[in-house]
């Protein structure tokens, strides 16, 4: 009976710091860090023992057909796992960052906020009441996005909440048809009708989930408003957003959607391949010309969310092993590379890569942990990035799809071309700096060196043994269907 | 149908209007429309022909309904739609104190 | 005149009775949500509603002494910190979140349904205070200053 508490915890939080915390932010900050560090303490405390806990918890007491229910499996408690670890070494690394901007608690109650919405759309087994928690993450990603208050962070914001209005009515006419396609709104339900819907309208329910939550997710067509917000937002908002919120709002909600409910219709695998392998290869590409460090790991977010793409239009055991083993990765390393350029930002003031030199000796924590990152988003061997991408691979070539294997591999070698830019001109170039504006603190560095660390030590996840307790699981759940239905409906139908 | 039909070309106008309008109060009016025509679509799903309003009074206890849950769920989405309007009307009052104008051609901080 | 701020007499005059009517209309809304349409959302609205017609008749800088602002604030904040105190009281005491926990009372009565009328006034006070606040904040906005990229 955790479950309501992941959706309970960071509200309370939230509003206890808009009722108590005066000016200051230390009050806020204490409820952050206590309800933060207790989340995270749950959904381990979850994924450890899943296998013995209720699984379905009815909202208000009414049971899931007619009442909202709050689902649990491998697949949501990995997910909160997760979003949990980002965001507590995001709000480690805000302290120093945001009071430099602000001195206010305003930041920690939106942060909160985020959390709530992330972990409900995780939870939830309700599809209009994963629409609203999405709209609660999605509206204090706006506003967090914006809280720079400079010109370039309104307009990104801006921009970012017209095309998230714009995916969220395409999401909203998508739910109106389901419901009267299937006369139900709980996911278990729906994938229990829908085989005796006419096909018709079920390619066009897919294909508007497929266009909302893909302008989520920002796979290749929909991409445009994701390097302009997450390049200018402040630098643990970036890593929020790039490392969980996309994930979170959209591949999670594809994975539920086209595996759980909709059983994996072959067209939109086909569909979600091409996208996959466009956005890598377009992605890298953008970003491989790019001087501007944020604006950089922002087109990298776009390239490999096509990984993680790529791995779930295969549709195969091995496929998606990859993919959800990515979409971990993907979260880890790209989140730290935010924070280094964060760290760089708040040390010299600029982003721009070619402003910035020779820093192994000023930071050697930021180096050297980006250097951790670079090679684990590029694919080194004992780095966790190689073995997601290797996975990845092997299952489009098992798969039959050798031509994807080579899209892949090509995005890869560019991949690893832009991070060595990145590093040669980045942290080893010619320009000294002698005056630093402010030094990263301790629990930055705290922040850095965890994510680092566990870069390393989540390659072990490939090991049989491990791999069994951790990602197998996961996978279990995304292919298998009746498995969702019977779990879900098994006692109240 | 008809109606289906109106209702669509009702989000159309939003598109269009997201899409070739230079000014920011326009562009949030065409997420408005856009909005509004997705509730509609909700309603419009729920509606039947011979029933009442969906809430019990004496009166009209027995009869056939029209389907309440779009109805909630249409007052949950303008809930949102307020809020997210809210929240592009202060961004836009924000760009006006930075650029002086509401035209976004004019707004080029953001390249690439 | 010492008064510049506003509109003239005759809508001044209209609005102080007027403002109370609106008031009570957003309590009957708020307080009759179970049993007729409406609700906390709609008789919120209503409420804010009053509050910004004070704002429009008598300008801006009476509105914040008539009303005071922080108080408002804290109201919004402590509604919904209440309603999620109301849920976790529905764990405690009905077995699942926001379960309604009171007795359930007759049907077409005032006092009846249980949590229903109690989440509904939390709710219109949320409402009415955010979107009241929202208002005021970005009516607040100095729109010629702050000119720096």
């Amino acid at each position: 009976m955790i479950l309501p508490y992941f959706v309970i915890l960071p509200l309370l939080a939230a509003f206890l710091i808009t009722l108590l915390a005066g000016k200051k932010d230390d009050w806020a900050i204490t409820l952050a860090f206590m309800a933060l560090i207790s989340l995270l303490v749950l959904s381990i405390f979850g994924f450890v023992t899943m296998h013995e806990e209720t699984v379905v918890y009815s909202m208000s007491g009414w049971d899931a057909p007619i009442g909202i229910c709050l689902v649990q499996d491998a697949l949501s408690l990995f997910m909160l796992v997760m979003i949990n670890l980002i965001a507590l070494t995001s709000l480690c690394f805000s302290i120093q960052y945001i009071r430099h901007l602000s001195q206010d608690w305003k930041y920690y109650a939106l942060f909160m906020l985020l959390i709530a919405g992330m972990n409900g759309v995780v939870v939830t087994g309700d599809l209009f009441n994963l629409y609203v928690f999405m709209e609660i993450a999605l509206i204090s990603a706006f506003a967090l996005v914006a809280y720079g208050c400079r010109a370039e962070e309104y307009e990104a914001s801006f921009k970012y909440a017209v095309m998230g209005g714009l995916s969220s009515s395409i999401i909203l006419i998508g739910i109106a048809f389901t419901y009267s396609a299937t006369s139900s709104l709980t996911l278990a339900r729906i994938a229990e009708v829908l085989p005796t819907v006419d096909p018709r309208l079920v390619l066009w329910i897919g294909a508007l989930f497929l266009a909302g939550f893909g302008l989520k997710a920002a796979s290749m067509p929909f991409h445009a408003w994701l390097p302009d917000a997450h390049s200018s937002a402040p630098a643990p908002i970036s890593s929020m957003l790039s490392g969980v919120l996309i994930k979170a709002l959209g591949v999670y909600v594809l994975f539920r959607l086209f595996f759980n409910v909709f059983g994996a219709p072959a067209i939109f695998m086909q569909l979600l391949l091409v996208l996959g392998a466009l956005s890598i290869v377009l992605g890298v590409f953008l970003a491989i010309g790019q001087w501007d460090l944020k604006r950089l790991l922002a087109y990298h977010s776009i390239s490999q969310i096509g990984y993680i793409l790529l791995g779930m239009g295969l549709a195969t055991p091995l496929g998606i092993l990859g993919a959800v083993f990515h979409l971990l990765n993907h979260a880890l390393f790209k989140s730290l590379l935010f924070y280094n350029a964060g760290a760089v930002e708040m040390v010299l003031g600029t982003r721009n890569l070619r402003k910035m030199g020779k820093l192994a000796k000023l930071l050697p924590v930021t180096s050297g942990t980006s250097m951790v990152a670079s090679l684990s988003i590029s694919g080194i061997p004992p780095f966790n990035g190689f073995f997601s991408k290797l996975i990845i691979i092997i299952a489009a070539i098992q798969a039959g799809h050798p031509i994807f294997a080579f899209w892949a591999v090509l995005g890869s070698l560019l991949t690893l071309a832009s991070f060595m830019k990145v590093q040669r001109y980045g942290f080893y170039g010619e320009i000294e700096h002698k005056t630093p504006i402010m030094m990263p603190g301790n629990l930055v560095r705290f922040a850095m060196l965890t994510l680092a660390v566990l870069c390393v030590l989540s390659s072990l996840m490939v090991l049989p043994g491990i791999r069994e307790l951790t990602l197998d699981p996961v996978v279990d759940v995304i292919l298998n269907k009746t498995g969702y239905i019977r779990m879900v409906c098994g006692r109240a139908l | 149908m008809i109606l289906y039909v109106l209702c669509f070309a009702l989000f159309l106008v939003g598109v269009y209007g997201l899409l070739t309008k230079r000014d920011l109060i326009k562009i949030i009016l065409s997420t408005a429309i856009m909005g509004y025509a997705a509730n509609l679509f909700l309603v419009l799903f729920g509606y039947r022909h011979d029933a009442t309003f969906p809430i019990l009074t004496e009166a009209n206890a027995g009869q056939p309904m029209v389907d309440p849950l779009p109805q909630a769920l249409v007052l949950t989405s303008i809930v949102i739609e307020l809020g997210i309007t809210a929240l592009l009307v202060a961004l836009a009052i924000r760009l006006y104190q930075k650029y002086a104008t509401f035209d976004i051609t004019k707004m080029r901080s953001l390249k690439g | 005149m010492k008064d510049q701020q506003g509109m003239s007499i005759i809508v001044k005059t209209v609005t102080r009775v007027s403002v109370w009517l609106i008031l009570l209309y957003g309590w009957y809304i708020i307080l009759h949500g179970h049993l007729t349409p409406g609700g906390g959302f709609a008789g919120g609205v209503i409420i804010a509603l009053a509050f910004l017609n004070v704002m429009l008749a008598y300008g801006k800088d009476f509105t914040v002494k008539w009303l005071n602002i922080q108080f408002l604030k804290d109201m919004e904040a402590a509604s919904i910190t209440l309603f999620l105190v109301m849920g976790l009281l529905g764990i405690s005491f009905g077995g699942a979140f926001l379960a309604n926990f009171l007795g359930k009372g007759k049907l077409f009565h005032l006092f009846s349904a249980g949590t229903i009328p109690l989440f509904n006034v939390i709710i219109g006070i949320k409402v009415a205070m955010s979107l009241f606040l929202v208002v005021w904040v970005l009516a607040d906005i100095d729109s010629t200053k702050g000119g720096e990229l």
